[in-house]
């Protein structure tokens, strides 16, 4: 079923290749890809932290980035928004290219993320935590809110019901009220992937969102991963460490080890694929997979 | 010539003070991760001890530096434990306003006791280390004695904090406070200690400013206070030779200024320095970089 | 879903707030214009104004962007000093000229020089957080307050005459209703900008800066704007102070005043409009009504400034803190009474 999918081991000679590498063709054969990296790297001090990172995912795509702890999963999501100025190659987003932009410009143009430590904004309701993502999607300048202008009111109105609609999709209508730090663990972990979906992006990137879920949080998770990408129409990138869910859920996925992609390609291909068993398992074996 | 040594060797005296202001600042922001505001202001309570036991009580000068350093480091314990304990782990801008408020405390207390008017800080004489350099220039016995004593004490410091446990325990918590606390390090006593030590050197930076300033208000602490933390974050914040180094900097160019540019001007000028060091230079001369954990 | 949507155009602390203060002038009006007000309370009515207005605008930055800002003295005396050097040459242009004509603009004039200069400082200040930032803010009020030492055309240190530009009889009944207005209108500007989707950035900023900036929210921008907001409503303020004074010191703004504004800020709540409202008319209320307190005041704030940090972000506290809202009390007040109403019927 994937007939294009073939598993190629990183080196440089792939920066400019085109697309063909795509995580998983089969849905989003022949479209331009959400999102387009070549040969990104950055280096701490001397420390190759990331290097010649190269991955295409395509615009309804669910893709899974895994890799041991200190991989540099993280630190290639800090770099894909701008958190990071990468010390080479380049991100195109929708074709664009997001060299210089700042984080906010980055988040404008489509691509919004979770936190692995949650990142909400603790004292706002969760109401107010979705339309902070809503910020840019809000009409309304500084003399409408100072004096009140209809536009104000008009703006407040459709940002509320907007961040409501979104709330109920996740089912947290009931704690459109509630300060955000005082929901519990994974309605905060949800929070954040609504506050993120907010800014209306064309590329959701969550980090580890399963971590310090129990398997039945993780399986809704999973169905809300799915729907976020059947109901948004968006391309989702993940890090995750529980090795069901990226299986299950992951169409294409990218391994990384020690800042190098080291394997590409569907669940079925990565779990036979050599490499990876020994990234995993040559260390240690907490992971079953 | 002789001016621009006069003020070269009028600087380092000032840097001196400076300095060893700024060795408070720079050991409990590198320790407690906090800006002690009322650091400044140890110096003028200091200086009012002084005045108290010598002027008032009538005993020798040096019996009231001696108490002053006492009384100070048991000053800088006892706020240390009532007003920044409790708030370990609390958010970094209410615990800066709380020492603000501490600042405002001392100097407002000090108001009450003293009255607002000046008074003389009676210092122990040191004419007997006046030296005499050729026919104009000549170093006073209290400018010799202020660059003495900071040399001494930092050089003891450096010792302290390598050399011994308690200094080791000093480092490691600066470093990393909760790696140290799983190593068994009493991170609370270290704290402590610090606040103890910072204080006994604001202690010796009264005893210094008394002897090239003389005179002592509620509020003298303060604007020292702010250009020693300068200083501090200029050598680079946490670093004893930083602290030092920005310390006597900050004295040169602040008496450069005033005797070159303009003597009215002279705050805005080394403000002005500060301000630019602050935006250009955040993590010192001496500073390491400092990269937020996304 | 509508019936949760709760009603967007009245927040019920903001009413609150508007509801003493128009409260506390409605008195002042009827006290000052039927002739029952002391000259202690005539004396009252000025300073109460403009610290409401500083204290609200330092709230903008220090309660809702959770930056601490020393140099909002300095703001103020840009305002000042900008607004009556304005005032007095127009009245030296058009003498006789009422000041119902200058004084409004002066604080306009006043207000956009004080938010230039916060934007100024916002420059560098946009490169700091936290501590540095403190101290940047008290090195420009340091800078500012030397350099208007050392203008002649502001009479550097022997003061700036105002006495033409302030009324010279009926004081009170002059500028009242100025005052009035200005402290009105800053407090409504400021919290519609606070309910609205600014506000929320500027919240979202304090909360989580990071996750702020990867919503999309202009960090930079914001971070600019409530300083030049800030700035110039401090800068009103010190219109209105300069106004009411014949002769101007730049002494009088130095980094004491920045703390004790902050000292309402904190006192009255930070984040809390109503609680800088209320702790700015108590500030200046006790020292007039209790004497002997004058002396001990700066004490007794400082004392309350630890005491209240301490109550409120102590760790060790938290539970206390919890047990004791304002909700919990409530609840458990109706509980109370719920159980007596009930008598012994029910055992437990």
């Amino acid at each position: 079923m994937n007939n294009n999918g073939k598993i190629i081991s990183s080196n440089g000679t792939e920066m400019f290749s085109p697309p063909s590498n795509t995580l998983l063709p089969t849905r989003d054969a022949g479209k331009v890809p959400v999102l387009d990296v070549r040969g990104l790297g950055i280096d701490f001090g001397g420390l190759r932290a990331v290097d010649d990172f190269t991955i295409t995912v395509g615009p309804t795509e669910i893709a899974g980035l895994i890799g041991p702890n200190g991989a540099g999963k993280t630190t290639v999501f800090n770099l894909l928004t701008n958190v990071y100025k990468p010390t080479r190659g380049a991100i195109l987003l929708d074709g664009k290219s997001t060299s210089g932009k700042t984080v906010d410009q980055v988040n404008k143009m489509g691509i919004a993320r979770t936190f692995q430590n949650i990142r909400l904004f603790n004292k706002m309701t969760v109401l107010d935590n979705v339309r902070v993502g809503l910020h840019n999607h809000t009409d309304c300048n500084f003399a409408e809110s100072f004096l009140r202008l209809p536009a104000y009111f008009k703006a407040e109105r459709k940002s509320s019901e907007k961040a409501m609609e979104l709330l109920s999709i996740f089912d947290m209508e009931n704690e459109a009220y509630t300060l955000a730090g005082n929901l519990p663990y994974g309605a905060q972990r949800r929070l954040e992937i609504i506050r993120a979906l907010a800014t209306s992006p064309k590329l959701l990137l969550l980090d580890e969102p399963a971590a310090g879920m129990n398997p039945s949080e993780t399986a809704a998770l999973m169905e809300s991963i799915r729907k976020i990408r059947d109901t948004f129409h968006i391309a989702i990138l993940l890090i995750e460490h529980d090795m069901n869910l990226v299986m299950n859920v992951c169409e294409g996925i990218a391994v990384l080890n020690f800042g190098k992609i080291i394997a590409k390609g569907s669940p079925e291909q990565i779990k036979s694929n050599e490499a990876v068993i020994e990234a995993y398992l040559g260390h240690h074996d907490e992971e079953e997979e | 010539m002789t001016l621009f040594l006069e003020t070269i060797i009028q600087g380092i005296s000032l840097g001196s003070i400076y300095a060893l202001i700024a060795l408070g600042y720079t050991m409990v922001y590198g320790i407690a991760k906090m800006l002690n505001f009322a650091h400044g202001d140890i110096i003028m309570v200091g200086a009012y001890v002084i005045y108290t036991s010598v002027t008032m009580a009538t005993l020798p000068a040096w019996i009231g530096v001696i108490i002053s350093i006492i009384f100070c480091s048991a000053l800088g314990i006892t706020i240390e434990f009532l007003a920044y304990k409790p708030l370990r782990g609390a958010p970094s801008l209410n615990v800066l306003i709380t020492a603000i408020g501490v600042s405002y405390f001392l100097q407002n207390l000090a108001l009450l006791i003293f009255g607002g008017n000046q008074k003389a800080v009676p210092v122990p004489n040191m004419s007997f280390l006046n030296i005499k350099l050729g026919s104009t220039l000549s170093i006073s016995g209290e400018t010799v004695f202020t660059i003495l004593v900071t040399v001494v004490l930092m050089i003891a410091l450096t010792l302290f904090i390598n050399k011994t446990k308690l200094g080791k325990a000093m480092r490691a918590v600066s470093e990393d406070r909760d790696a140290a606390q799983l190593m068994g390090i009493n991170v609370n006593r270290t704290i402590t200690v610090t606040f103890a030590i910072g204080s006994a050197l604001a202690a010796f930076a009264s005893l210094c400013y008394g002897m090239n300033y003389a005179y002592i208000k509620p509020t003298t602490g303060s604007m020292p206070g702010i250009k020693a933390f300068t200083a501090a974050v200029f050598g680079g914040i946490g670093s004893i030779s930083g602290a030092m180094f920005g310390g006597f900097l900050m004295g040169i160019f602040e008496k450069l200024a005033s005797a070159y540019i303009s003597t009215q001007l002279t705050d805005t000028i080394v403000f002005g320095v500060l301000m630019i060091m602050l935006v250009v230079r955040p993590t010192g001369l001496l500073g390491k970089k400092l990269n937020e954990k996304v | 879903m509508e019936k949760k949507l709760k009603n967007l155009k009245f927040n019920k602390s903001d009413a609150i707030t508007l509801g003493i203060l128009v409260a506390i002038f409605g008195f002042f009006f009827v006290m000052v214009f039927t002739g029952a007000a002391s000259n202690q309370m005539k004396s009252m009515i000025i300073p109460i104004s403009y610290n409401i207005i500083l204290a609200i605008s330092l709230n903008l930055m220090v309660g809702f962007l959770g930056e601490l800002s020393l140099g909002h003295a300095a703001f103020m005396s840009v305002g000042a000093y900008t607004g009556a050097f304005f005032s007095v040459k127009l009245v030296e242009a058009f003498p006789g000229l009422p000041i119902w004509v200058y004084f409004p603009l002066a604080m306009l004039v006043g207000g956009i020089a004080a938010a230039i200069a916060g934007i100024i400082i916002a420059i560098p200040a946009l490169r700091l957080r936290g501590d540095y930032l403190a101290i940047l803010t008290l090195a420009f009020g340091e800078i500012i307050r030397n350099i208007i030492t050392n203008m002649p055309i502001l009479g550097a240190a022997i003061g700036f005459d105002t006495g033409s530009i302030t009324p010279k009889i009926a004081k009170a009944q002059t500028l009242l209703p100025f005052a009035a207005a200005a402290v009105l209108i800053t407090t409504i500007l400021i919290l519609n900008f606070v309910r609205s989707k600014h506000g929320r950035a500027i919240t979202a900023i304090r909360d989580n800066r990071i996750a702020a900036e990867a919503s999309g929210i202009n960090v930079k921008f914001y971070r600019m704007s409530v300083f030049a907001i800030s700035a110039f409503f401090a800068g009103i303020a010190g219109v209105m102070y300069s106004h009411s004074q014949t002769l101007l010191k730049a002494s009088t703004f130095d980094y004491n005043m920045s703390i004790e504004i902050l000292v309402i800020v904190v006192l009255g709540g930070m984040g809390n409009m109503s609680g800088s409202v209320i702790a700015s008319i108590i500030m200046y209320m006790l020292p007039e009504i209790l004497r002997d307190f004058d002396s001990y005041r700066m004490l007794i704030y400082s004392v309350l400034l630890i005491g209240i940090m301490l109550f409120t972000s102590a760790p060790k506290l938290k539970n206390f803190r919890e047990k004791f809202t304002f909700d919990n009390i409530k609840g458990i007040v109706i509980d109370r009474l719920k159980k007596s109403k009930k008598g012994g019927t029910k055992n437990e």
